[in-house]
C-alpha cells in the first residue's frame, strides 16, 4: 500500500463514475468529466455571483471578476486589435476554463483536467480550427499568404514557406503539449516530494527529521505550481490571441 | 514504469485498463473529448450569453458614468469661470458708473457754484456802482451846498461889517473868484 501512495502517476488515472457505451465508443462519465463540470460550475458560478449586484463601486469579488474580464480583453486587444474582440467570448472561456482547471487541480485528491494531453490538444485544435476556418472564410485564398512572408528573396521562398507551414502545423502541438507537460510535471514533482515525506517519516526518528526538507520543498513547489497554473493559462491565452491575429490579419 | 502498481489499484479495471501511462491511454480519449465538448460548449454559451455581457455592461456603465461625471464637472467648472468673469465685468462696470456719476456730480456742482458766484459778483458790483453814484451825487450836492453856505456866510459877514449896499451878485462873484 505504501508503494501505491507514493506512485506519482496514480493521480492521473481516469476512473469511470457512470459507464456509458455508444456503439464501440466508451463515453463514460468519468472523474475527468466530473471535474470538467466542476470547473464550469465554479467558474460560471463565481463570475455570475460576483457580478450579480452590478455595483457601480464593486465588491471584492466583483473586482476579481472585472479584472479577469479586463485582463483577457486587454490581452486580446493588444494581440489581435479591435477586430479580434469578436473572439472575446471564446478567448475568455478558454482562459477561465484552463485557469480554473489548473487551480482546482492543485487541491489534494482533485483531478487535474488539463493534465491530460487529449484535453489540451482538443482545446488547441479548437483554436487552430477556428484560426484556419475564420481565416479562409474571411480572406479566402489570401489566408495562405501567411505562409509566404513579404520581403523574402525569391530563391528562399520555397524554403521559408516550408518552414512557415511546419511551424504553423506545430502550433497545436506546442500549444497543447506546453500546458499538458507543465501540469503533468508539476503534479508529479509535488507528488514525488510529498511521497518522500511519507516514506522518510515512516523510517523512524532520523527519517522524520530528514523529511522536513522534502516537506519544505513540497510547500515551495505548491507556491510555484500556483504561479505555473496562472502562467500556463495566460500563455495559452496569449498564444491563442496571436494565432487569432494571424487569421484576422494574415498579410503580416 | 508504474504499470504493475496500477493493476492492483482500486476501481480502474472496468474500462479494460491497459496499464499504459494514463494521459496516453487512448481508450479514455473518446469520453474526454465528448465531455470536454459538452462542458466547454456549455461554458462558452454561459460566458457569451450571461457572464460576459453582464460584466461588460458593468464596466461600460461605469465608464460612461465616469465620462458623464467628468463632463459635468468640466461644464460646471466652465460655468463657474463664466460666472466669475461676469462678476468681474459687472464689478468693473459698476466702478466705472460710480466714477461717471462722481465726475458728473462734480461738474454740475462746479457749474452751479460758478453761476452763483458770478451772480453774486454781478449783484455786488451793481450795488457798488450804485453806491458810488450815490456818493458822488451826495458829494456834488454837498459841494453845491458849500457854495451856498459860503455865499450866505460872506453876505452875513459883509452886511455886519459894512452894512447893506453890496449886491448879492457881487458877493457870489467874489466867492467864486476866491475858490
Amino acid at each position: 500500500m505504501a508503494a501505491d501512495k507514493v506512485d506519482p502517476i496514480h493521480q492521473f488515472q481516469i476512473t469511470k463514475i457512470l459507464p456509458i457505451q455508444v456503439g464501440h465508443w466508451d463515453v463514460s462519465f468519468t472523474n475527468s468529466s466530473l471535474f470538467m463540470a466542476v470547473v464550469v460550475i465554479l467558474a460560471t458560478g463565481f463570475l455570475v455571483m460576483a457580478s450579480s449586484s452590478r455595483a457601480m463601486v464593486p465588491s471584492r469579488w466583483q473586482v476579481v471578476a472585472e479584472m479577469a474580464y479586463s485582463f483577457v480583453a486587454d490581452t486580446l486587444r493588444d494581440a489581435a486589435g479591435k477586430a479580434g474582440m469578436q473572439f472575446f467570448p471564446l478567448v475568455f472561456s478558454l482562459f477561465m476554463f484552463v485557469l480554473v482547471a489548473n487551480l482546482i487541480g492543485l487541491v489534494p485528491y482533485f483531478f487535474t483536467v488539463t493534465s491530460h494531453i487529449i484535453v489540451t490538444f482538443s482545446l488547441a485544435i479548437l483554436v487552430i480550427g477556428i484560426v484556419i476556418g475564420f481565416g479562409i472564410w474571411k480572406h479566402g485564398f489570401h489566408f495562405f499568404n501567411l505562409f509566404v512572408p513579404k520581403g523574402v528573396p525569391a530563391a528562399l521562398i520555397p524554403l521559408v514557406t516550408l518552414i512557415e507551414i511546419i511551424s504553423f502545423l506545430s502550433r497545436p502541438i506546442s500549444l497543447s503539449v506546453r500546458l499538458f507537460a507543465n501540469m503533468l510535471a508539476g503534479h508529479i514533482t509535488l507528488k514525488v516530494f510529498a511521497g518522500f515525506v511519507v516514506t522518510l517519516s515512516a523510517a523512524g526518528a532520523v527519517g522524520t527529521v530528514g523529511s522536513i526538507l522534502p516537506l519544505a520543498m513540497a510547500v515551495a513547489l505548491t507556491a510555484l505550481e500556483f504561479l505555473v497554473a496562472f502562467l500556463q493559462a495566460y500563455v495559452f491565452t496569449v498564444l491563442t490571441c496571436m494565432y487569432l491575429n494571424d487569421a484576422i490579419h494574415p498579410g503580416h | 514504469m508504474a504499470e504493475n502498481v496500477h493493476t492492483t489499484a482500486e476501481v480502474q479495471h472496468q474500462g479494460g485498463h491497459s496499464g499504459v501511462f494514463p494521459p496516453f491511454d487512448s481508450s479514455t480519449f473518446a469520453s474526454q473529448i465528448l465531455w470536454l465538448a459538452i462542458t466547454f460548449g456549455l461554458f462558452y454559451v454561459l460566458m457569451a450569453k450571461v457572464a460576459l455581457p453582464r460584466i461588460g455592461g458593468i464596466l461600460e456603465t461605469r465608464h460612461e458614468k465616469i465620462g458623464r461625471d467628468l463632463e459635468e464637472a468640466n461644464r460646471l467648472k466652465a460655468e463657474s469661470e463664466a460666472a466669475g468673469a461676469a462678476y468681474a465685468a459687472s464689478l468693473a462696470e459698476a466702478r466705472k458708473k460710480a466714477q461717471d456719476i462722481a465726475s458728473q456730480t462734480r461738474a454740475t456742482l462746479a457749474a452751479s457754484v460758478d453761476a452763483k458766484r458770478h451772480e453774486a459778483e454781478t449783484a455786488l458790483s451793481a450795488k457798488i456802482a450804485d453806491a458810488e453814484t450815490r456818493i458822488s451825487e451826495i458829494k456834488a450836492k454837498a459841494l453845491g451846498e458849500v457854495d451856498g453856505i459860503a455865499v450866505e456866510t460872506t453876505e452875513a459877514l459883509v452886511s455886519s461889517l459894512i452894512g447893506d449896499g453890496v449886491g448879492r451878485d457881487e458877493i457870489v462873484a467874489a466867492v467864486q473868484s476866491a475858490k
